[in-house]
Formats: structure tokens, C-alpha cells, sequence
């Protein structure tokens, strides 16, 4: 028979639609409303998965999010596959597929439970101490088998293919929770006509009231008529951020087996809240005792949750076994489903109140002063051990007495559920009646505009009976076997608290790393307020001074997918295109990242590797000509009448006497004396600059400039403005560099003397207004043309029609690198790390020590970079003329002895330059200056230390011939 | 994330903002007359106060003007803020 635990009436579940499922490959049906905890109970499987540690049989604990045990693997796909999923939240579909986690080979057979028998061998911390020897097994041997044994699910292995979306709204009152409590103050806030978002993670609003026997849910309809609220269901508040901004989850369409393909799975919503109204409600504490983690024990409130809103019949005889009145009410609602409560078994010695009455009157036993020693029962619970407690705490006999039952509803109080109160940054307070944590008295920093309300902040009339009084009672007294758990995620048991507390842990924050009591996907939800209570009691202390561990976002676990949002593929980072970028595409350019921009690499003809063609760019740029497209370079207008003195501050050299058609390379410091960036700026006239910056730095140049206009020197009168994508860049290099643009140029004497090296002219460039500086990077002639960047693209196709018959050619960023390489010309960020002074770089002829102060001259005086023994830049060649260094690869001062060996410095740079016909690189060396014609070495991992020679930096055309061609 | 109230805009969310540190702490003229703990002070000393802490923030995304804020580095709480050359608000000191 289908179904055969369902009840024949109530419930908010539709009979008259079936839903097939299956779950561990075996088909089952439910009906709509139900969760997949919910049918499977009706099904009759209570045994759902293997615990994380032990691998013991569990079951399903709770009716809601805080479930620690009943986690599944959902959707086989690799693609959409979800671990942990809680059975008590996913809501049942047509074809849901869900299995099992943490066993092998099945279920019912699984042999990790092994580790249950040889528990003794794994208590809390066993990590930290059994796998320490020898070392190297940790990696090999242990840690790969333990996360065999233990473990969760299965993650996706294959990209998401489900769209996920991000909101941001802005609300007067965000109510978070739709129980009684939240439908009120949205009603409230609702009717002044405030902007009101209520959010509630289940299906439909009503919070606990849903649980009740023929529930009514009131209110919904006047909600439904307030055109300013907006109803979330489906959605969870993760997290409480600071200045009222909290990050909602919406599950889209999790509950749809086939949804509409325009809908998103799921929508992250980021809410800035005038006013937030906290109704999270309260969650049921579980009791610690031997054997509290079987099939079979459940929270009493689950339990009812289970009977009314589900309509399943959970169990044949039931015990209650609680310390306060609010399991009563799961009682009277069992038995009215036709349950037999076996005996209630309530550690007070004499409850009374209407409930107990209420019991007492359909003839329920109740065992007063009693509690639950433990339980049995291989795959689910079959008996409860019963024993007297006495006013002290103590047990006389701890086998008790036999109580068979097939069901085990237990109740230990509740606590209000102020995670999002906490991290608000709310105090909490120790309620002594409640036994539980209440929203605190202190004020909360002003920006955090909310109030906790109903049973989140302890207010509990919306329950049939409330939870006091009740006798605290966090474990139950228990001899030396079998173990009473804590936290049911993670298998913690009280004996591991007690054992953490012996290894001499004493904050609550130790307790939880050391024992991983309150981790896992439900945060300990259901286990931290018992777990700090025994850990109080062990060390007799007030509970409200062993304090709580951190409640971090998010209250419950968040899918990538939600997080990123759309940021993801090409939409995952700007990118950035040069006015060139298309006609680098056509003549088959591999492009690389350079901060956002994508800059084209080398350009490699039929058969060419990047070695290949980088060598054949070099040697034909060298012997010809090359163009290489330098858009990216930041560009800065500046302009006013202190523009001239603000350069002087910012460079290191003299800009005072820079006339109008020159330009000059400046190297900027920071104020500590290091190199900052370089760039070449040019002097349009005597109240306008254009400067130039590197490819990478040009926002965070503009940004310190900025800075210091407005902060340091408002006085000045300068305007920066970035210009970067207003031009196309065309670096024009090689001895043939005139001879190719001449054809193009008008209004423009291109000859040496009338435009010299470091100078810059206006011209039109087939046909086109621009600006040709004459700089290089490469030390050949060469002219740099600058056209409007809608422009560029028709100035670079005429250009490489006068080259390409000269054989001239494109060249990319790398052989724009060996080049300069070449030539010992550096690169901030590569050259440079932040600790480098131009000094160090032998740089000393751009430092004008008679202009007065400038940024970083006063650094560069300090102790420690006038110091001997700084490193300093140099070139080396390796001395087998054939072998390229790696870059960042380490320099010692000899090829044998103790390794670590004194480490002199790194490779900054590491070329095979075809115009020198040997390996070269860069590298910054200690006392590198004074190390020039040496020998040191340079370990390369699998080798032998590599012989290299100390040089001066500069590899090619020492004298700078090429350069005024 | 915070909620800035930039004095030129208005409130604004934090993304809008770049942080720049502590605040007051102007370039010393005549920095060649430093001496050496006094130009290590101006580079790298902070206060770092748990409570009060007047900081600088520019509107990188916005009018992309500095100014200074205020905020109370326990509970982040915004307590004044005032332009670029301003001294704190009396009720903040």
C-alpha cells in the first residue's frame, strides 16, 4: 500500500494529487504540501542517513531548518546534484530523486559503522593527536581515508546550469518571520502605510500556527489588500548585516518540477531596512541521553508538526519524554491521531497546568521525577529506559525500566531563536525561568534599527502552554556506556565537552574547535545552548558566564550559485577592449590579461609557437620595424595654473623648465620612499600636461593624485582627468620607424633635428588630428602616434599597409617585455614590489636632489634604505648561454652546502632574447651594485644550481645609438 | 555593508566608498627637518582606537570627493561626518 502511515483526514496536504518520488532508488509517492521528511515518515522510513563520525543509523529530528541529522543528496545529475539538503525543508516534487549520504555499501548495511564499535579510538580531537606520525601520512594516507569515512555529500562536479538572480531593495519595515508574531507587525506597519517586506522561509505563512491541528492562519487576506507590503514566502533571512542591510534567499522554483525557464532558481535579495521587526520564533531544545540520536526520537514539536500539518501517523506507541509543558500539547494531538502514548515521562516532580490535566483526564501515565536513561533498537527506536531522578540530579539505577515504544518525543525548553538578534550585534541575556538566551537589554548601535518580537524574544503567549515552568535538565546523568549525543551533525556527545574540558579548554569558543560542537551545515541550532549549558554545569559555573560561541551568517546554508549571481563566465569581471582590439583579432593575436584589459600577446603565423613568434617579433622590430598597440596606458589630462608644480611634487625629478613640445619620463614615489609608478608626460603647454601611467596603475595613480589635491594641497589649482580612453596608442619602433609613418604624416617635420628623441608634435595621420610623440621603450627610433580612439582602427590599418611591405610587423606585449628587457628598462610591479627605491634600482640621475621637496624624497633618507646591502637591480646571464631562468625563482651565493641557504634575492625577470642570442634576466640582489662580473647561482627546482653572471642591466645597445636614429 | 552619508550625496551604500584611513594626519611641511622617528610616525603610526575613530573616505563612485568621517569602531556607528580641512564636531571629540 501506498503510503500506509498517512492518516485518512486533516493535514494541509492535497489528496487528491499523488507525487512520485523515489529515495535511494526506491519509488514512493506523497501529495502536495508535503516535505520530503514528511512523506517519507509516511512511507514509513524513519532510518534517512548515517551519522557523520560513527556512521549510526538517524533519523528525522526536526520538522524545520535547524535539522541536523536527516541531510540527503538531491538531483543525480553532476551538474545539479545538492548535498545536505535537509529532507525537513525540501519540498516534494514530481521525480524528486533523493538518497542517502555517509554510507557504504547501503544504508541499512553500512560498514563505517565500524566506527561506532571502535569509538573509544575516536574521540573529540582524535585528528589533532592519533594522525601526527608520521608526518608525511597525514596528506598520503590519513586524511584521504578519514574523508572517505566521514563526511556529508557529494558537491556538483560539473558546471551550475541554473540561473540565480540578485535584488536590491529598500523597505521602511523588513518583518523576518510569518508566524502569528511577524503577521501582526506587518499588519501594523502594513496599515500606516509603510513599505513592508515580510519574509518566511516556509511555503505559506502561519510559522508555528501551521503545526496546530486544523490550523487557521489569520490576517492573510488583509496582508494580501496593503499595496505597499510584499510577501516573500519561500525565503530566508541569512544574515544581519550592519546598518539594517540583511541578505534575504528566495527559492524561486526549487519546488517545481518543471518550472518556467525565465524563472530564476533562486534570488538573493539584499534589503537596506529602516526598521527590521525580528519574529524568528523559538526552537525546541533537544534532551542529552544515551541512545538520543536512534530512528524514532524526535522533538515533541516536530513530532506534532509531523501529525497535523502532514497527517502521518509517526508511530504505534509513543513516549514523551520532556521537562517542561509544551510537549503535552504533541501528546494530546498524538493521541487524538490515534497514537498510543505509552507514558509521559517528565523529569519535574509535579507538573500541573491545563495541559498535564488535559493528559491526565484521556488516562495518559505520567512518570513524574523520571527521565529517559537511554533507548534501543537497531535501525530505529523499540524500548526507553525509565528512572527516577532525585532532587539532587542523581539516578538510582541507571537500566531503569522498559518502556516500549516506537516513537520517542523529546522536549528540553526552548530557545528563541536570536541568531539574526546576534548578529545585529545585539547582547544576549541569560533568561534563569526560560533557561535560554533573550534578546539583551543594551542598546544596539544606532544604525541598527529593530526589535525582536513573539517567541524570539521570549514572549510565548502565541503557545498553547508555555515553556515554563521547567526543570533544567542538560544531560541526563549517564554510566560509562553508550553515548548521549549533543550535536547530532557533527556526532559530539557530552562525554566529548567533558573530555575537551579535561584537555584544560575553558572558552566556549576552544570547546567548539576542539570537539566541532556547533559546526556543520545547521550551525548547531538545535545543540549549542546544551552544549555550553553541560559545559557550564561540568565546571560549575553559571551558564551566563561560559557565554556563546559567535552567531555568524549564514543562518542556513547559501548555494554558490546564489552568491555570485550573474557574476559569473564573461560577466564575471569587466573586460576591457582597446579601439585596436579588432583588427589584433583578425591578424590571429592570443591575447592576455593586463588588469581588466586584454591586450594582445604575440601574433603567431602558420606553425609558430610563442616562442617562435616572439622571436621573430623581437629580431624583426629590431632589424625593421614593429607596431605595438600601447592604448592601454593611462592617460591623465592635467590641467591649470599649478600644474607645473604639482608634477614637481609628484615625480622625483624637474619639471619646471619641461617646454611645451618636450616630454619626460617621471618615476613617482610614495611617501616612504618607494617607487610607486612611471610613465612619460608631456608638456602641452605651460598650464597643460598630458602624463601617461602604466597599464595597471592608472586608477590608483589617478586616485593618490586626486588625493592629494584635494587633501594635502587644496591650495593648488590642477584638474585631473583621465583620457585614457580617449586616444588610440600606435608605438611605431624601429630603424625603419620613419620611413613608415613619412608616407601618413602632414603638418608635421618628422626629420631628427626638427623632432628630436623626447619630444612631441601634433600631425595628421592619414588624415586623421593627432599627436606623435617620439619615445620608446624599446630603444630603437621611435614614434608613438596618438589618434582619437574611434579613430585608431583606420590610422592602424593605413600604418600596417606602409609597414607590412617593409616587413615590418605587429608585435605584442611579450616581445614588448623581451625588448625592454634588453635594454634594463623596468617595469613597476614587475622590477619593483613596493620595497624598491629608485636607488636600488640604480636610478639615482632621476632623483633631482636640488628642486626642493617631493613625494618620497624624505622617505628615501630613511635608515633603512640608506643601508649597505639593499637589493639592488642587475642583470644576469646564465653562463651555459642557453638555459631561461624563472622568474621569482631564488639567487645564493653558492652551489652547494645546507639548504635553506642565504638567500641573496630573486629573478625579476627572465627572457630568451633573440637580438643578444642568449638567455637574460633581471633580478634584484643584495648588494647587487658591487657584485657586477661575479658568480652566484640559481636552484631551479630538479636541477642543479645554475651558474649565472652578475651584469649591469642592460643587455643591447648600451650607449643608446639606435635611440636618435 | 555600510550606509554612508557622504556630505556632497547623501546616504550612500559602503561599495560607493573607498576607505583612506585614518584621518588628521597631514604632511608634515618642511619634511627634510624631520627627524627620523618623527617621518616614521607620519608614515606609519596609527591610532587604531576601539571607539572613535575619525577616518577619511572619498565618494570613488559618486562625486569623488574626500571627506571625513567619524565611526565608532565597536559598533560602526557613524557619528559625524565633515568635509576635507574641517576639525571633528565638538559633540564627537
Amino acid at each position: 500500500m501506498s503510503q500506509p502511515f498517512r492518516l485518512t483526514a486533516g493535514g494541509r496536504i492535497d489528496r487528491s494529487q499523488t507525487i512520485p518520488f523515489t529515495f535511494d532508488g526506491r519509488s514512493l509517492t506523497g501529495h502536495p504540501g508535503d516535505t520530503l521528511a514528511s512523506a517519507l515518515l509516511a512511507n514509513g522510513v524513519h532510518l534517512v542517513g548515517r551519522s557523520f563520525k560513527y556512521h549510526r543509523p538517524r533519523g528525522i529530528m526536526t520538522a524545520g531548518s535547524e535539522e541536523p541529522n536527516a541531510l540527503v543528496q538531491l538531483a543525480p545529475e553532476k551538474s545539479r546534484t545538492e548535498p545536505n539538503a535537509r529532507a525537513t525543508v525540501v519540498e516534494l516534487k514530481d521525480g524528486l530523486a533523493a538518497r542517502s549520504q555517509n554510507r557504504w555499501p547501503s544504508l541499512d548495511v553500512d560498514l563505517g559503522q565500524l566506527n561506532d564499535l571502535l569509538s573509544p579510538l575516536f574521540p573529540a580531537g582524535f585528528y589533532y593527536k592519533t594522525f601526527m606520525w608520521p608526518k608525511a601520512f597525514w596528506e598520503k594516507v590519513y586524511e584521504p581515508r578519514i574523508r572517505k569515512i566521514a563526511g556529508l555529500g557529494e558537491a556538483p562536479s560539473k558546471p551550475d546550469p541554473d540561473r540565480y538572480l540578485h535584488r536590491h531593495a529598500h523597505c521602511d519595515v523588513l518583518v523576518v518571520g510569518g508566524g502569528a508574531a511577524g503577521i501582526t507587525a506587518a499588519l501594523a506597519a502594513g496599515r500606516q502605510g509603510r513599505r513592508v517586506i515580510l519574509c518566511d522561509e516556509q511555503p505559506e505563512l502561519g510559522g508555528g500556527l501551521l503545526s496546530r491541528a486544523a490550523a487557521v492562519v489569520e490576517g492573510l487576506d488583509a496582508l494580501a489588500a496593503l499595496p505597499e507590503v510584499l510577501v516573500l514566502t519561500r525565503t530566508t533571512c541569512t544574515g544581519y548585516y550592519d546598518h539594517n542591510y540583511l541578505v534575504l534567499l528566495e527559492r524561486v522554483t526549487d519546488h517545481l518540477a518543471a518550472p518556467h525557464p525565465d524563472l530564476p532558481r533562486q534570488r538573493l535579495w539584499r534589503v537596506r531596512a529602516k526598521e527590521v521587526v525580528l519574529a524568528t520564533g523559538a526552537l525546541e531544545r533537544p534532551l542529552v541521553f544515551r541512545g538520543n540520536d536512534r530512528p524514532g526520537v524526535m522533538l515533541a514539536s516536530a513530532a506534532r508538526t509531523f501529525v497535523n500539518r502532514y497527517a502521518v501517523k509517526l508511530g504505534e506507541r509513543a513516549v514523551v519524554f520532556t521537562n517542561n509543558d509544551t510537549a503535552y500539547a504533541a501528546a494530546l494531538d498524538l493521541h487524538a491521531a490515534g497514537i498510543t502514548i505509552g507514558c509521559i515521562v517528565d523529569a519535574r516532580p509535579e507538573p500541573e497546568g491545563p495541559l498535564v490535566a488535559a493528559a491526565r483526564e484521556r488516562g495518559m501515565r505520567i512518570r513524574t521525577g523520571s527521565v529517559v536513561t537511554g533507548t534501543e533498537g537497531p535501525r530505529r527506536v523499540n524500548q526507553a529506559a525509565v528512572a527516577k531522578l532525585d532532587d539532587g540530579g542523581a539516578i538510582a539505577g541507571y537500566l531503569g525500566e522498559v518502556e516500549p515504544c516506537d516513537l520517542l518525543l523529546v522536549s528540553g525548553g526552548w530557545n528563541p531563536n536570536v541568531g539574526l538578534f546576534s548578529q545585529a550585534r545585539g547582547k544576549l541575556r541569560f533568561d534563569a525561568a526560560l533557561q535560554a538566551f533573550l534578546p539583551g537589554e543594551a542598546p544596539l548601535p544606532k544604525e541598527q534599527r529593530l526589535r525582536s518580537v513573539g517567541a524570539c524574544a521570549g514572549d510565548f503567549s502565541g503557545f498553547d502552554a508555555p515553556p515554563t515552568p521547567l526543570r533544567a535538565l542538560w544531560a541526563v546523568p549517564a554510566d560509562r556506556s553508550g553515548k548521549a549525543f549533543v550535536d547530532f551533525q557533527n556526532d559530539v556527545t557530552a562525554k566529548d565537552l567533558g573530555l575537551a574540558l579535561t584537555e584544560g579548554f575553558r572558552s566556549i569558543e576552544h570547546v567548539k574547535r576542539f570537539t566541532t560542537t556547533g559546526m556543520g551545515t545547521d550551525q548547531g541550532k538545535t545543540s549549542n545552548v546544551n552544549a555550553l549549558a553541560i559545559v557550564a554545569e561540568t565546571l560549575a559555573k553559571p551558564v551566563v558566564e561560559v557565554g556563546t560561541t559567535t552567531f555568524r551568517p549564514p543562518y542556513v546554508p547559501v548555494t554558490f550559485g546564489a552568491l555570485v549571481g550573474h557574476s559569473r563566465g564573461e560577466l564575471f569581471d569587466v573586460e576591457r577592449r582597446t579601439p585596436l582590439h579588432d583588427l589584433a583579432v583578425e591578424r590571429g593575436a592570443v591575447f592576455e590579461d593586463v588588469g581588466n584589459w586584454k591586450r594582445a600577446r604575440y601574433f603567431p603565423r602558420r606553425g609558430e609557437d610563442m616562442h617562435a613568434a616572439v622571436a621573430r617579433e623581437c629580431r624583426t622590430v629590431r632589424e625593421t620595424g614593429g607596431i605595438l598597440d600601447a592604448s592601454t596606458l593611462g592617460k591623465i589630462d592635467i590641467q591649470g595654473r599649478d600644474a607645473r608644480t604639482f608634477l614637481d611634487r609628484v615625480y622625483t625629478n624637474a619639471w619646471s623648465k619641461l617646454a611645451p613640445g618636450k616630454c619626460r619620463y617621471g618615476l613617482m614615489l610614495r611617501d616612504d620612499g618607494m617607487v610607486f609608478d612611471d610613465g612619460v608626460t608631456a608638456c602641452l603647454d605651460d598650464r597643460h600636461f598630458h602624463m601617461t601611467t602604466t597599464t595597471g596603475g592608472a586608477p590608483r595613480v589617478l586616485a593618490w593624485l586626486e588625493d592629494l589635491l584635494q587633501t594635502e594641497w587644496p591650495d593648488l589649482e590642477v584638474y585631473l582627468t583621465s583620457v585614457t580612453e580617449e586616444w588610440a596608442t600606435m608605438a611605431v619602433n624601429g630603424p625603419l620607424a620613419r620611413s613608415i609613418i613619412a608616407p601618413l604624416v602632414e603638418d608635421c617635420d618628422l626629420g631628427a633635428d626638427a623632432f628630436p628623441h623626447m619630444a612631441w608634435r601634433t600631425a595628421r595621420i592619414a588624415g586623421v588630428q593627432g599627436r606623435i610623440f617620439r619615445i620608446s621603450f624599446t630603444g630603437e627610433l621611435s614614434f608613438e602616434v596618438n589618434v582619437p580612439a574611434d579613430r585608431g582602427a583606420e590610422v592602424l590599418a593605413a600604418l600596417l599597409a606602409e609597414s607590412e611591405p617593409k616587413g615590418a610587423t605587429l608585435y605584442g606585449t611579450e616581445t614588448m617585455h623581451v625588448l625592454r628587457a634588453e635594454k634594463g628598462f623596468i617595469i613597476v610591479g614587475q622590477e619593483t614590489d613596493g620595497t624598491t627605491t629608485p636607488i636600488d634600482l640604480g636610478m639615482d640621475w632621476i632623483i633631482a636632489e636640488k628642486k626642493g621637496d617631493f613625494i618620497g624624497k624624505r622617505g628615501l633618507a630613511r635608515p633603512d634604505l640608506v643601508v649597505q646591502g639593499r637589493k639592488q637591480l642587475v642583470g644576469l646571464l646564465t653562463t651555459d648561454q642557453k638555459t631561461v631562468l624563472e622568474e621569482g625563482a631564488q639567487v645564493v651565493e653558492t652551489p652547494q652546502g645546507r639548504v635553506p641557504r642565504p638567500m641573496l634575492g630573486h629573478v625579476t625577470s627572465a627572457y630568451f632574447s633573440p637580438n643578444v642570442g642568449r638567455p637574460i634576466a633581471l633580478a634584484l640582489i643584495e648588494g647587487g651594485h658591487a657584485r657586477h662580473g661575479t658568480t652566484l647561482y640559481v636552484p631551479l627546482p630538479g636541477r642543479h644550481p645554475i651558474p649565472v653572471e652578475v651584469t649591469r642591466p642592460i643587455f643591447f645597445d648600451p650607449d643608446n645609438a639606435r635611440l636618435h636614429g | 555593508m555600510l550606509l554612508i552619508p557622504c556630505p556632497y550625496c547623501g546616504e550612500r551604500a559602503e561599495i560607493e566608498f573607498r576607505s583612506g584611513g585614518e584621518a588628521h594626519i597631514a604632511r608634515p611641511a618642511a619634511p627634510e627637518s624631520r627627524s627620523d622617528a618623527a617621518w616614521r610616525d607620519y608614515l606609519f603610526i596609527r591610532t587604531s582606537p576601539k571607539g572613535v575613530h575619525f577616518e577619511r573616505w572619498n565618494h570613488a563612485h559618486g562625486c569623488q570627493r574626500w571627506f571625513n568621517v567619524a565611526r565608532d569602531t565597536v559598533t560602526d556607528e557613524i557619528l559625524a561626518v565633515y568635509r576635507m580641512g574641517d576639525t571633528p564636531p565638538e559633540t564627537v571629540r
